[in-house]
C-alpha cells in the first residue's frame, strides 16, 4: 500500500512545512512584556498535518493514475447529477422539490438568511453571463465587473437625476451594458489568450476609476445615495416585505437567464461560440464570422451583467466604486472555473458553493477566508474540471446509433 | 471527364512576400468544375502558403484569386476575410488537424453549416417553427454527409477521440457541410496506412463525383498519380510544372526539385 520511498518523501515535505511555517506559527513575540512564547505543540501539529495530508495526497494521485483516465473527461458523478436532470423519472420531481424549497425559503429563514440567498442568486446570474464569454466562447474576461458597474450606476444615476423607475432602467441597464460589452469587444477583437485577459482587467479598473474620479457625473467615491428599491404596482412595501420581494424578482430572473442561456448553448449561435474557443482559425475558415461571434458573446455576456447590476443598485439602495473591485470579478471568474465551464448547473453550485460558504463559515471567524482559500485549492487538484463538468448534448437518429 | 470551360478557380500572377522572404512567386493555377487537381512539391516549396493566401488566412502581396461557382459569377477574394470565402462556396482541410476538439463528432459538422443558415439571438432564445426547422436540417444534413465519409457511428464521440483517419475524414466532413464548389485538401492522406489511403483515395472521387472540384497538396505519389487529373508542381514558391500525371512525373524539371541535381550524369 504505502511504500517506504512514499512515506520518506513525506517526512520531508512535513519538515519542510514545519521549517516555513516556523516563525509564524511557532514564534510569538510579546513586545508588552518584552518575553518570546515558543509554542511548540504548533510545530507538532504542523508538522503531523502536513505529513497526514501529504501521504493521503500521494495515494489518491497514484490511486487517479492507474485508474488512466483523462481528469478533464466528464467523470461519473457529472453525468449521474446530470441525469436526474434529463431523465424524465427524476426530472419533474426534482425540479418541483427546488420550486418548493425555493419559494418556502423566504417565509422559513429570516430576513438576514433571505438576503444572503438574493445575493447568491445574483451571484448564479452573473456567473451564467460571464459562463457564455469565458466558458462557451473561451475569451478569458477579468473585467466583467465593469458591466456590473455600469448596470448598478445607470439606475442610480438615471433613478438620482430623471427619478425613472426599477422597471423601466432595467432594460435601460440591460442594453447600455450590453453596449459597453461590445465598445469592450472592439479593441479586443484581436486578441486572445494571456493580452485579452490584461486588456480586459484594465478596462474593468478603468471604468471603476472613472468613476471614483468623475466626482461630477458619480459623485466620486462617496457614491450615490437614497436609490429607490424596486416597485411592486405602487404600493410601499416594508422593509422585509421589499427583501422577500427582491428575492422572488432574483428567483424569476435566475429562472428566465437558466433558460435563455440553455438555449442560447443549444444552437446555431452558441456552436459557434464553441467552435471559436475550441479553435479560432478553423472556425473561421469554416465560415463563421468572427468578429460577430465574438462582439455577441460580450455583450450577451454583459447584459446579465447590467441586470443584475441595476439589481444590486435597487437591493443596496447605496452604491459607490469600492463595490465594483478587481475581486468581484475574480470571485465571478472562480464561480464559472470553480463550477464546470460551459456548465450551466456547475455554475449554479459553484455560485451557492463560493457565496454562501463564506458567509457560513463565519463561525471560524479569522479563519474563514482560509478555509475557504483550501477548500478552492483541493477543489482545483481533485477536480480541474470544475464542479459538474460541461456534458456535450447526444443526438439520437431512429436506432441507427450504437 | 466532365469538365466545363469556365474555370471554378483561378489564380494568376500570386505573389506572397515574408518580408524579404518571397513564399509564393508569380503562381498560376486553375481549376476546372469536375476535376481532382493536385499540388505537389518538395517540404517548404509553399503549398500550405498558396492554401492560405487562397483561403484568406494570409494576404496575398500580388496577383488575383477569382472563384466562380457554376452558375455564379466571377468574384475576387483576395484581402477578403476566409469565413466570407468560405461562405463563397470554397472549403479547406488543414495539414495539422485542426478539429474543434471539445467537441462532438457531429456538432463538428455542424459548424460546417454554419455560413448557410441564419438563426440568430432572437431565433436561438425563441426557437420559432422556421428556426426548428433550420436546426433539424443542419442535424440531417450533417448525419448524411457523416455517413458518407463513414463516420456514422461515431457521432456522439468526441472528436478528439477519434483515431487519426478517422479525424481525416471528420475534417473532410465539415468542410463539404459548407458546400463547397472547391474544396481544398492540404495533405489528407498524411498519417494514413495503405487500407486508409485507399478508402480516402475511394473518397475523394466520389466527392468529386457529387461535384465540388478538388484541389489537394499531397506527398504520397501513388495517390496523386491515380487519383488526379492535373498535377501542379512547385519548388521555391514558383510553378516548376504543370499538367498530366505522365507529363509531369517524366519532367526534368520535377526530377531534379524532388531528387537533386545528379554529378555523374
Amino acid at each position: 500500500m504505502m511504500n517506504r520511498a512514499e512515506i520518506k518523501r513525506s517526512l520531508g515535505v512535513s519538515l519542510w512545512f514545519v521549517f516555513l511555517t516556523f516563525p509564524l506559527m511557532v514564534v510569538r513575540v510579546d513586545s508588552i512584556n518584552e518575553t518570546i512564547e515558543w509554542r511548540w505543540m504548533n510545530m507538532l501539529w504542523v508538522g503531523l498535518g502536513s505529513f497526514v495530508l501529504s501521504l493521503v495526497s500521494r495515494w489518491y494521485f497514484r490511486h487517479r493514475e492507474t485508474r488512466a483516465s483523462n481528469p478533464l473527461e466528464p467523470s461519473g458523478v457529472s453525468l449521474q447529477i446530470r441525469s436526474w436532470f434529463t431523465d424524465p423519472k427524476h426530472r419533474w420531481p426534482l425540479l418541483a422539490l427546488l420550486a418548493l424549497i425555493a419559494v418556502a425559503f423566504p417565509f422559513t429563514f429570516s430576513a438576514y438568511q433571505t438576503n444572503i440567498m438574493t445575493t447568491a442568486l445574483m451571484y448564479v446570474v452573473l456567473g451564467l453571463g460571464l459562463n457564455i464569454v469565458v466558458g462557451l466562447a473561451g475569451l478569458l474576461d477579468l473585467g466583467y465587473v465593469a458591466f456590473y458597474l455600469v448596470g448598478a450606476y445607470s439606475y442610480g444615476l438615471l433613478n438620482t437625476h430623471f427619478d425613472l423607475g426599477f422597471w423601466t432602467v432595467l432594460p435601460i441597464g440591460a442594453l447600455l451594458a450590453a453596449i459597453f460589452g461590445v465598445l469592450l469587444g472592439f479593441p479586443v477583437l484581436r486578441l486572445r489568450g494571456d493580452y485579452l485577459a490584461i486588456v480586459t482587467l484594465a478596462f474593468g479598473e478603468i471604468i471603476r476609476l472613472v468613476m471614483e474620479n468623475w466626482n461630477d457625473f458619480s459623485r466620486g467615491p462617496s457614491g450615490i445615495s437614497n436609490i429607490d428599491r424596486p416597485g411592486f404596482f405602487g404600493i410601499d412595501l416594508t422593509l422585509n416585505q421589499s427583501i422577500t420581494y427582491l428575492y422572488f424578482l432574483m428567483l424569476v430572473m435566475v429562472v428566465v437567464t437558466i433558460f435563455v442561456v440553455n438555449r442560447l448553448q443549444d444552437s446555431r449561435i452558441g456552436r459557434a461560440w464553441l467552435a471559436l474557443r475550441e479553435d479560432d482559425i478553423a472556425c473561421q475558415a469554416m465560415g463563421i464570422d468572427k468578429t460577430k461571434t465574438k462582439l455577441t458573446a460580450f455583450a450577451l455576456g454583459a447584459t446579465w451583467a447590467g441586470m443584475v447590476g441595476v439589481i444590486f443598485a435597487a437591493k443596496t439602495t447605496f452604491i459607490n466604486p469600492a463595490s465594483f473591485t478587481f475581486l468581484e470579478s475574480a470571485i465571478i471568474l472562480a464561480i464559472v472555473v470553480l463550477g464546470g465551464m460551459g456548465s450551466i448547473l456547475g455554475v449554479i453550485i459553484g455560485a451557492f458553493v463560493l457565496i454562501l460558504l463564506p458567509e457560513y463559515l463565519r463561525a471560524l471567524s479569522d479563519y474563514r477566508m482560509l478555509a475557504f482559500g483550501a477548500i478552492m485549492v483541493t477543489m482545483m487538484v481533485f477536480r480541474p474540471q470544475g464542479i459538474i463538468a460541461n456534458v456535450r448534448r447526444r443526438y439520437e437518429f431512429k436506432g441507427k446509433v450504437s | 471527364m466532365p469538365q466545363s470551360a469556365q474555370a471554378i478557380l483561378e489564380v494568376k500572377d500570386l505573389s506572397m512576400a515574408f518580408g524579404g522572404i518571397q513564399a509564393l512567386d508569380n503562381l498560376d493555377l486553375d481549376v476546372h468544375g469536375g476535376e481532382i487537381v493536385a499540388l505537389i512539391g518538395p517540404n517548404g516549396a509553399g503549398k500550405t502558403t498558396f492554401f492560405n493566401c487562397v483561403t484568406g488566412l494570409y494576404k496575398p502581396t500580388g496577383g488575383d484569386v477569382l472563384l466562380t461557382p457554376p452558375g455564379r459569377k466571377t468574384s475576387r477574394l483576395n484581402g477578403l476575410k476566409p469565413n466570407v470565402i468560405a461562405k463563397k462556396g470554397m472549403a479547406r482541410t488543414f495539414q495539422n488537424i485542426r478539429l474543434f476538439q471539445n467537441m462532438t463528432v457531429l456538432e463538428n459538422v455542424m459548424i460546417g453549416r454554419h455560413c448557410r443558415t441564419r438563426a440568430f439571438v432572437f431565433g436561438a432564445i425563441f426557437r420559432p417553427p422556421q428556426t426548428r426547422r433550420e436546426e433539424q436540417d443542419i442535424v440531417d444534413r450533417s448525419y448524411a454527409i457523416l455517413e458518407k465519409v463513414g463516420l456514422a457511428h461515431v457521432v456522439n464521440d468526441f472528436s478528439k477521440n477519434l483515431s487519426y483517419g478517422q479525424q481525416r475524414r471528420l475534417e473532410i466532413a465539415r468542410a463539404l457541410a459548407t458546400e463547397p464548389s472547391l474544396l481544398l485538401l492540404d495533405e489528407p492522406a498524411a498519417g494514413m496506412n495503405p487500407q486508409e489511403t485507399h478508402e480516402l483515395e475511394q473518397l475523394i472521387q466520389r466527392i468529386r463525383d457529387e461535384g465540388h472540384a478538388v484541389l489537394l497538396i499531397e506527398h504520397d505519389m501513388k495517390l496523386v498519380m491515380s487519383l488526379s487529373d492535373r498535377v501542379y508542381v512547385m519548388d521555391y514558391g514558383k510553378r516548376i510544372a504543370a499538367g498530366s500525371p505522365e507529363e509531369v512525373s517524366a519532367d526534368p524539371a520535377v526530377i531534379k526539385a524532388y531528387l537533386g541535381e545528379s554529378d555523374d550524369a
